[in-house]
């Protein structure tokens, strides 16, 4: 019996002092790069999610007309090998690459364009991404069922291998936009062999059938466990790809993530958890990335009962949150406290107008609102989700407007969905949202606050405003453009049906021995031009 | 005893039936459905996928085509995975699940027996106190706690093991350790309460008057009977391990069927709450079913009834 413990101690002692190789450094020597991912994918049908999980693994997968520049996202050709643009800048006529190819080997061919602009745009699909493709001639006609001829929508292929967009008005961020994967082709042929075009739950998307045209393939899917994709020979820019394996891990758990990081586990995490910020940022700052993020977290605020019907009660509730205070003492990994809806610099737009932080001039508007120094003021409630830091966030707001306004607010913390429902049938007072850009462009914030857009649910509704944004919708003068998103959100923020709190930035973990995996502010990371460095002790802290 | 367990599974029918029918209008008149998002879906998007997945029937009619999907053995498409049926989601997810678990309970076994066999044998003595001090710590001590500690240890600073992941046989360690570590911690108290209570009877003195050698009085007279509440308590334990190891799967990043038992809810994914309930259902019936039998082979006492 002795012995035998002495044997185990033994071996235990031994095989402690030489632990195996990690995934990760075996990764760096055969270039498998290993990519936390939040959560399971929900499908990998370009068509019909809508979620940043996917989006990480689809465009591994799938190539559009045009691609990124992997620094600033400036788009460079894709499929399309070059592009001309009508004088009139509402025709784009692309020229295809005669050795782009699917992952089966059949050429990718204009055809295949069109026939995957309809298939999104089918309203049977019901795609909810579909709207993306709505700068198209009667695009949106065609999925909202006005139309039913799909020759008379703005796709045509002239020939194999050139295809034509027409657009409604000129759109100057339409080449970006094309690099949302709304715009990515699917292999309809194969589809159709699967089922339906126009089914959910297509079998198209399991590895035993997928067929892709992106610089890799995918070759395992296991639920909750891993994603792979290996490096697809087909690909007509395959020469250029240096990752051999890319394998997608759907960690939930923030934490559980960076532990697996720690121990060499991952490449790099979806998150870095805000707990471990302050201790990476001491000890190990070459692990951690605080990359820009185009998304803005606010309040907003439902208009259409008192007292929040009154714009001075708006702009004295927003203009007493601190959101120095939240982004750096509750935050703490690095967010831009937001004074404007639109995150500065998007796409070279900043917004003049701001919604400053000014306790006196909020004051004096309560006061002339009829409640002055607080008094006979009706209680509000914010509203949010369950998760710790909105709730650390809704204390404090709530603390800032006792200590500002003399005001009492209560906090409701319901169930995600719970939340959702509640926010879109107007059933709130004050609720947390937060806003992602799904291009870069001024627009892509904008437009969420005409009348009755889906996602303005705070009753709001300005002409003006709807109008500017129609205008500029129309116009394809670049500085004009901007200068009617100017007028238009300097409308917003002086009606304030929403408190902007803070621009989001993206914390992560990252390995140094990851290469090419640039900041850009839509976390996209062309992954042809990744690559793994191999070096001594780069692996685990 | 196959009488027995004939009118047992007859008597489960129903049951299910009245699981599956409360699970079913639980889960939908629960606020918010399967398609709300934080970014809102047009009225037309929300209708056209209301109708693909047949949410715009009357929900009486839902129920009813859902029962006859049912009676086919097909628990229908999941909303939140939809390239993937919840029989599918189901069968691929249990086998990790069923694997911690049986590797827990094993776990829970050898070390929660033994602890409670030593302790009961040397009552009040420093092995007793140690076994039932370690119990109580394992009680006491959730598995969100001991499960990163295990891992900073044996994964992050040892390298023993891997963090996460559930690839090699290795990494069964870590996960099964702490799920079984917290059963163990009652199956030690139970085998001591048992044991202490046996070895107080008169044919345990009788036994050893005669000059029967302890080993055999121990082990064939009083672990028998000494281990029956631990039986008892295998029936919800096993459940439990199977069931319950939500957050074990979330820390280890295990593959199992735990995660989409939670998560299906905060997801509205309809089909699969109530697929899962009803797996878990049938399991916790089979383990309690296999209890009792078990239970009547230790006591004779006891009949199939």
């Amino acid at each position: 019996m002795c012995s035998f413990i002495c044997a185990a101690a033994g071996f235990v002692f031994l095989t402690g002092c030489t632990p195996p190789p990690t995934r990760v450094s075996i990764g760096d020597r055969e270039q498998i790069l290993h990519r936390g991912n939040g959560a399971e994918p929900q499908d990998i049908d370009p068509q019909t999610v809508t979620g940043v999980i996917e989006d990480h693994i689809i465009v591994a997968l799938f190539e559009g007309l045009v691609s990124e520049d992997p620094h600033d996202l400036h788009p460079v050709p894709g499929v399309a090998e070059r592009w001309d643009i009508s004088d009139d800048k509402k025709t784009y006529t692309f020229h295809l690459r005669r050795n782009a190819r699917w992952s089966n080997g059949a050429p990718v061919t204009a055809q295949d364009f069109v026939r995957s602009y309809r298939r999104i745009l089918m309203p049977s699909l019901a795609a909810e991404y579909a709207y993306m493709l709505y700068v198209a001639v009667n695009a949106e006609e065609f999925n909202t069922g006005k139309i039913t001829d799909f020759s008379q929508v703005g796709f045509k292929a002239l020939d194999d291998f050139t295809l034509e967009v027409r657009l409604k008005n000129p759109t100057p961020y339409f080449l970006s936009l094309l690099n949302h994967y709304s715009w990515f082709p699917v292999p309809i042929s194969v589809i159709e062999r699967c089922g339906p075009i126009d089914q959910r739950g297509n079998r198209w998307t399991r590895p035993e059938n997928f067929v892709g045209n992106g610089p890799f393939r995918l070759t395992k899917w296991k639920v909750n466990d891993v994603l792979v994709v290996k490096k697809n020979a087909t690909y007509w820019d395959a020469d250029k790809v240096r990752l051999r394996e890319i394998r997608f891990y759907p960690v939930e758990s923030h934490e559980t993530e960076a532990r697996a990081f720690q121990a060499g586990q991952l490449h790099m995490t979806y998150e870095a958890p805000l707990s471990k910020i302050d201790y990476y940022k001491k000890y190990h700052p070459e692990l951690l990335r605080i990359d820009p993020f185009l998304g803005t977290y606010i309040y907003r605020f439902n208009v259409t009962k008192p007292p929040l019907n009154d714009k001075r009660v708006r702009r004295a509730l927003a203009m007493t949150v601190d959101r120095v205070a939240i982004a750096t003492r509750i935050r703490r990994a690095g967010e831009i406290p937001a004074y404007s809806f639109t995150p500065p610099d998007t796409a070279g737009y900043t917004c003049r107008a701001k919604l400053p932080y000014d306790p006196e001039q909020a004051r004096k508007l309560l006061a002339e609102a009829g409640y002055p120094n607080g008094q006979s003021f009706p209680k509000l409630t914010i509203m949010f989700n369950t998760l710790e830091s909105h709730k650390a966030i809704a204390e404090a707001v709530q603390e800032m407007w006792k200590k500002e306004l003399n005001i009492e607010v209560e906090l409701e913390n319901q169930e995600w969905k719970v939340y959702i429902d509640n926010q879109r049938t107007l059933n709130y007072q004050i609720g947390r949202y937060a806003w992602i850009g799904d291009y870069v462009d001024p627009n892509s914030f904008l437009d969420m606050f005409i009348t009755d857009g889906g996602n303005n649910q705070t009753g709001w509704s300005n002409k003006e405003y709807d109008r500017l944004i129609a205008e500029a919708g129309r116009t394809g003068d670049q500085p004009k453009r901007y200068e009617l998103f100017q007028k238009a959100e300097g409308i917003l923020l002086d009606e304030a049906p929403m408190v902007p709190v803070y621009h989001y930035v993206q914390p992560f973990l990252i390995q140094p021995s990851v290469q090419g995996w640039y900041p850009t502010i839509l976390d996209h990371h062309p992954y042809k031009y990744v690559w793994l460095q191999p070096r001594a002790g780069n692996e685990t802290q | 005893m196959l009488r027995f367990i004939g009118r047992r599974i007859l008597e489960t029918i129903p049951v299910l039936f009245v699981i599956a029918t409360m699970t079913f209008f639980l889960i939908r008149l629960t606020p918010g459905g399967p398609f709300d998002k934080e970014k809102n879906t047009t009225p037309e998007i929300r209708k056209a996928l209301e109708a693909q997945y047949h949410l715009d029937r009357p929900l009486v009619v839902q129920y009813f085509e859902y029962l006859k999907q049912l009676l086919k053995g097909d628990l229908g498409p999941s909303f939140k995975y939809p390239n993937r049926s919840v029989n599918e989601l189901i069968f691929d997810a249990f086998p990790a699940s069923l694997e911690l678990g049986i590797l827990s309970l094993a776990v829970a076994l050898v070390i929660g027996m033994t602890a409670g066999f030593i302790a009961a044998l040397r009552k009040n003595t420093f092995y007793d106190y140690s076994a039932m001090s370690l119990a109580m710590v394992g009680i006491c001590l959730p598995t969100f706690v001991l499960g990163p500690v295990l891992m900073l240890v044996f994964a992050i600073h040892l390298k023993w093991f891997n963090a996460i992941g559930w690839d090699f046989a290795r990494d069964r360690a870590l996960p099964a350790l702490t799920l079984g570590f917290y059963f163990a911690a009652y199956v030690a108290r139970l085998t001591r309460g048992g044991m202490l209570e046996i070895l107080s009877q008169d044919f345990i003195r009788t036994a050893r008057a005669k000059g029967v050698p302890t080993a055999r009085v121990l082990f064939k007279h009083a672990l028998r009977g000494g281990i029956a509440p631990v039986v008892s308590f295998l029936g919800p334990a096993t459940a439990g391990v199977i069931t319950g190891s939500f957050v074990i799967e979330t820390i280890f990043q295990v593959p199992g069927l735990g995660r989409f038992f939670i998560t299906s809810v905060s997801n509205r994914d309809y089909t699969l709450v109530v697929g899962t309930v009803l797996f878990y259902a049938v399991l916790i019936i089979f383990f309690n079913l296999l209890v009792d039998i078990v239970q009547v082979w230790l006591n004779p006492k006891l009949k199939f009834e």
